[in-house]
């Protein structure tokens, strides 16, 4: 009788497991938690702590002294600071809108061409491949002297380039190379854009006699606006962290004219242990992504849909 | 199967023009990737002189034995070649375990958050969504000194957990992605299956797991792709050999060979070597990966 009795006070663990199971709260916490550790530990903690950082100077070795805004002061006046933004603009300028051109003509072309899912895969594959991947293959292809390229454009009688070995053409021939990475898949986001415009538009247009050129300024551009200006605010985010090819092919150089604002803090941490300052040009860059983007976002009228 | 899509078709000579282009497109695409194969399968010297070659000048797969660590040094250096190997098979290893870590642990968890944020009532639920998304604003670089600092800390420097811990909890992609999907699923069978007594947890792995399939694929696949393609995190944790993911080593393998002359032959037979999971993976999967590019349009 007795040990009925408790047996009815205290439930067996699986009575209580499945009691606790039952428990809308208690199984949100469980289910959240293990999440929100990661959360926390990764993301919310390190980006307060950045912050606090950058408030400091520290090499790692010893303590950090707390220096106030002078991290911030530094950086207003540092040179290599506003070089390497700079060259992060030219790199986001040469990549973005020839990029973007680009992937909306192949987008258009398969929209129109041919949808075999084999011509998407082809598209797509430099986009699956890692940055380093992709910086060796046209370190090599791009090699003053013995790359195809410029062996293509010696054999055609025109001069060689060199193209990132010349302080001129570096940041642009970086610029290439990601466009090459990156095109096929901003190509297919654009593409499935054109898979929503109905075709009862285009079919209204050709019976009013509109051709190609004309359908595609009055009807595909207008329409994809929504799809565009989520390509282009989110590329140009990417854009502005560059880093892996840059790392691969020509760190920084040569005589800086690759040096942007990652390779900048990469080498302020990383190199020179410089946490403080690495942590404050990381801050600069984090601020200046918010006003870019929401200037984006203005000019695109983004949130807003046709 | 009919559609109501765009089936605007170039027609007439813009069509041939326009297929022209197209094949330019294609050729530019795939010529690099011969290139890499081409140099990688060529005897070394003659990388130097037979640079217009389209096929091999002198077939050989040395360069891959070489890479691989099958062929010993001096033979190679006879070769032409700077006689670096990769210890190909190690880093493959590791390549395989940190991304195998990161897309089990990231998407399950990732999965018990999104049903969490999706279906349960919990206090501060949509706040606390809020937040998990706003972090897909901060740029990589800012959390990644901080980071960096704690693993160092926590002395998991040159450890898989170390180079595994940011990515394996969750990611705000992750969580978003698959609260999206969890959202659209009809609350009919849930509700069927609460009032024959099941509880929320028999619901996540009974009912929504299973109806869940493709996207959770699909998110496994990206996250695999991703962590497979990583380099700047495991390049500041993880340099020691036995943790060395391809990546980095690649990167290791290109600083050091020689500057005035680089082993071409040999940067490329591992280049080679680099990207075939990727092309396996791509020849299973890729029809599930294109068909997902539309809905995480959000990377």
């Amino acid at each position: 009788m007795a040990s009925q009795a408790s047996a009815v006070k205290v439930p067996s663990w699986p009575t209580r497991l499945r009691q606790m199971f039952a428990n809308e709260k208690a199984v949100a916490y469980l289910f959240l938690l293990p999440s929100l550790i990661g959360f926390v530990t990764f993301y919310a903690v390190p980006a307060v702590r950045g912050l606090f950082i950058s408030f400091t100077d520290w090499n790692m070795l010893s303590d950090p002294t707390f220096v106030g805004l002078e991290n911030y002061q530094e950086l207003v006046v540092d040179d290599d600071f506003w070089d390497a933004l700079l060259v992060t603009l030219s790199y986001v300028l040469w990549n973005i809108p020839i990029q973007t051109l680009l992937a909306v003509l192949i987008a258009v072309m398969m929209d129109r061409l041919t949808r075999s899912i084999i011509v998407r895969g082809i598209i797509l594959l430099p986009w699956l491949m890692p940055n380093v991947v992709v910086g060796l293959l046209w370190l090599w292809m791009l090699d003053p002297r013995l790359g195809i390229v410029n062996v293509g454009l010696e054999t055609l009688g025109l001069d060689s380039i060199p193209f990132l070995g010349n302080p001129d053409y570096a940041i642009a021939s970086i610029a290439g190379i990601n466009v090459w990475r990156h095109v096929g898949y901003t190509a297919l986001l654009v593409f499935a854009g054109l898979q929503t415009i109905p075709k009862s538009i285009y079919e209204a247009a050709s019976i009013d006699g509109a051709n190609d050129w004309q359908t595609f300024w009055g009807i595909t551009l207008p329409m994809l606006r929504p799809v565009l200006a989520f390509v282009l605010v989110t590329s140009v985010i990417g854009s502005f962290q560059i880093f892996d090819t840059i790392a691969i092919t020509t760190q920084g150089g040569p005589i800086n004219a690759t040096e942007v604002i990652n390779w900048l803090i990469f080498e302020q941490a990383f190199e020179r242990f410089n946490m403080g300052y690495a942590t404050t040009v990381s801050v600069a860059l984090f601020l200046i992504l918010v006003v870019v983007s929401i200037i984006q976002m203005r000019l695109l009228r983004a949130d807003e849909t046709d | 199967m009919a559609n109501s899509t765009a089936q605007a078709q170039f027609r007439g000579p813009t069509r041939i023009v326009m297929w022209v282009v197209m094949g330019i497109v294609i050729f530019i695409t795939l010529f690099p990737f011969w290139w890499v194969v081409r140099t990688g399968l060529t005897v070394p010297s003659r990388v130097f002189t037979d640079t217009a070659a389209l096929w091999p000048a002198d077939f050989t797969i040395d360069n891959f034995l070489r890479v691989l660590g099958f062929l010993d040094t001096t033979a190679a250096v006879e070769a032409g070649g700077s006689g670096q190997a990769l210890k190909f098979f190690l880093f493959l290893r590791n390549s395989f375990i940190v991304s195998t870590l990161i897309t089990v642990g990231q998407v399950f968890f990732s999965a018990t958050a999104a049903y969490a944020f999706a279906r349960l009532k919990f206090p501060f639920r949509d706040q606390l969504f809020f937040l998990y998304i706003s972090a897909l604003m901060v740029p990589g670089i800012v959390t990644l000194i901080p980071n960096f600092v704690l693993i160092n800390n926590l002395n998991l420097t040159d450890t898989f957990i170390g180079i595994v811990a940011p990515y394996f909890l969750m990611t705000p992609f992750a969580v978003f992605f698959l609260r999206q999907f969890f959202l659209g699923i009809n609350k009919d069978l849930e509700e069927a299956a609460m009032l024959d007594g099941a509880n929320y947890l028999t619901i996540f792995f009974r009912i929504i797991l299973p109806v869940s399939k493709p996207p959770i694929l699909t998110l496994a696949i990206i996250t695999f792709i991703q962590s497979w393609n990583e380099y700047l995190w495991p390049l500041i944790v993880g340099k020691d050999e036995g943790v060395r993911v391809l990546t980095v080593a690649l990167g290791i393998f290109r600083s050091q060979t020689p500057q005035g002359a680089p082993d071409w032959a040999g940067l490329m037979a591992g280049t080679a070597l680099a990207i075939i999971p990727t092309i396996i993976i791509f020849m299973l999967l890729g029809r599930r990966v294109l068909d997902s590019i539309q809905f995480t349009g959000f990377k």
